[in-house]
């Protein structure tokens, strides 16, 4: 489309100039009146057709221009759309797969202009939280014997906020872990911690990607996808 | 804050479509996800929020001093609803509804309970202690847009001739709250703990 455009241009411009060549030869010679409007046939017309030449060939390269900023924007907003799909494909996979849940939805659907980086400043106080419950569980499965009145606390503490910010498959597995501990299972919780670790590793990296497209997208002066809301 | 400028600010302040000028909500809440999205929930409502993270705060921020009310704060009159978690170490959402509606000058404050357990028990002795409604966590939307049925209007709080500042609340209520030791026992009718006891973090 771009090179079509710059071709006729320039075919414009090559034919002006011909023109212009013409209209000169056949004016050559003739007297130029200096006072009033040319009434034609004079050198006059010759400068005329030529600063009508180079007015066109300014158009054509001011159109050139034009081409090539629209294609520029025209990339960016297809950069934006790019990104917004790929934005929404995240989501969507990581509710079909329940590493995310509806609850997640709900904080997305609280985030507006008064509001505008909830979502992020729950999901950060999640991190923050869980690294502290994390650390404290590692510690408490390390003592011997093991408090697990305890643990299960902490377990307890982790199910909430992880449900609460739809932290699905990091809920079930500390439903499993709770579990363990009322048994006074010592391999099972063992194997709920690492699992728990696991978990929150997979959701914590995937929340992150998601923050780093939305961040590319607002540069890019696009908008967020977000659900709408429902009552 | 004194009376007249709690006076002066709700005058000014703009009516909102529910027709309560800026309901104030107090959170209690121990834990630090759920005190962040309670507040989140409730600022989308326009209301106004202070989010605590224990009952005794709660108990503080209303101006419940050594068990007695006598020295109730502007807070008291201002707050149109408490909504608390159930289970918290030390004193649990159920002790200090208890301790609310046991009081003469907090009772007429409407408390919601929320709980990640959906325990028929548990419902029922928080509905029985007059709790308005029992919230299963997570907490959503929806749930935020029916506590506005809830919401109390704001209450006048008694004048001093001047109308200045709060002198003692001839509401004062010198009947005890309870003693707050005693209301760290656990008093929940389940027979299931409910984490007491174990302070974490």
């Amino acid at each position: 489309m771009r090179e079509k455009r710059e071709s006729k241009a320039v075919a414009v411009a090559l034919k002006e100039t011909s023109v212009a060549a013409s209209t000169t030869t056949s004016l050559a010679g003739a007297e130029c009146k200096p006072s009033g409007p040319c009434s034609g046939g004079c050198a006059c017309e010759a400068d005329k057709a030529a600063a009508v030449v180079a007015q066109k060939q300014q158009q054509g390269a001011a159109e050139q221009e034009e081409d090539v900023a629209a294609t520029g924007a025209e990339e960016a907003v297809v950069d934006v759309e790019r990104l917004q799909k790929e934005l929404l494909d995240l989501t969507e996979t990581l509710l079909a797969e329940e590493v995310l849940d509806q609850q997640f939805t709900q904080l997305q659907q609280l985030q507006d202009e008064s509001n505008p980086e909830f979502v992020s400043e729950v999901v950060s106080l999640f991190f923050e939280d869980s690294g502290r419950l994390l650390g404290e569980l590692t510690e408490s499965l390390k003592q011997e014997p093991i408090n697990y009145v305890a643990v299960d606390a902490h377990v307890h503490q982790f199910k909430g906020s992880s449900s609460s910010i739809g932290a699905q498959k990091v809920k079930a597995v500390c439903i499993k872990f709770r579990n363990c501990c009322e048994a006074r299972d010592r391999e099972g919780c063992q194997k709920c911690l690492e699992q728990v670790k696991q978990e929150f590793n997979l959701v914590k990296s995937k929340l992150e990607h998601m923050f780093e497209l939305e961040q590319k997208i607002l540069s890019a002066g696009g908008s967020l996808p977000y659900p709408e809301e429902d009552y | 804050m004194n009376y007249s400028s709690y006076l002066s600010s709700t005058w000014m302040r703009p009516i909102t479509d529910f027709d309560i000028p800026e309901a104030h909500v107090l959170a209690v809440d121990d834990s630090i996800v759920d005190r962040k999205l309670i507040e989140g929930l409730l600022k989308t409502s326009l209301y106004k929020v202070t989010a605590v993270d224990s009952a005794l705060k709660a108990l503080e921020f209303l101006g419940v001093r050594d068990g007695c009310s006598t020295s109730l704060r502007p807070n008291a009159f201002q707050v149109n609803l408490i909504i608390t978690d159930y289970c918290m170490p030390g004193m649990t959402g159920y002790d200090l509804l208890k301790a609310i509606k046991d009081s003469t000058a907090l009772r007429e404050i409407p408390v919601v309970v929320m709980s990640s357990e959906n325990s028929p028990n548990r419902i029922e002795s928080c509905l029985k202690e007059g709790a308005e409604e029992f919230l299963i966590k997570p907490v959503k939307i929806s749930d935020v847009k029916r506590l506005r049925s809830y919401i109390r209007p704001p209450t006048k709080a008694p004048c001093s001739g001047s109308g200045e500042t709060l002198g003692p609340s001839p509401i004062c209520s010198k009947r005890k709250v309870g003693s707050l030791e005693g209301l760290q026992v656990k008093s929940n009718p389940e027979s299931q703990p409910c984490l007491n006891g174990v302070i974490v973090a």
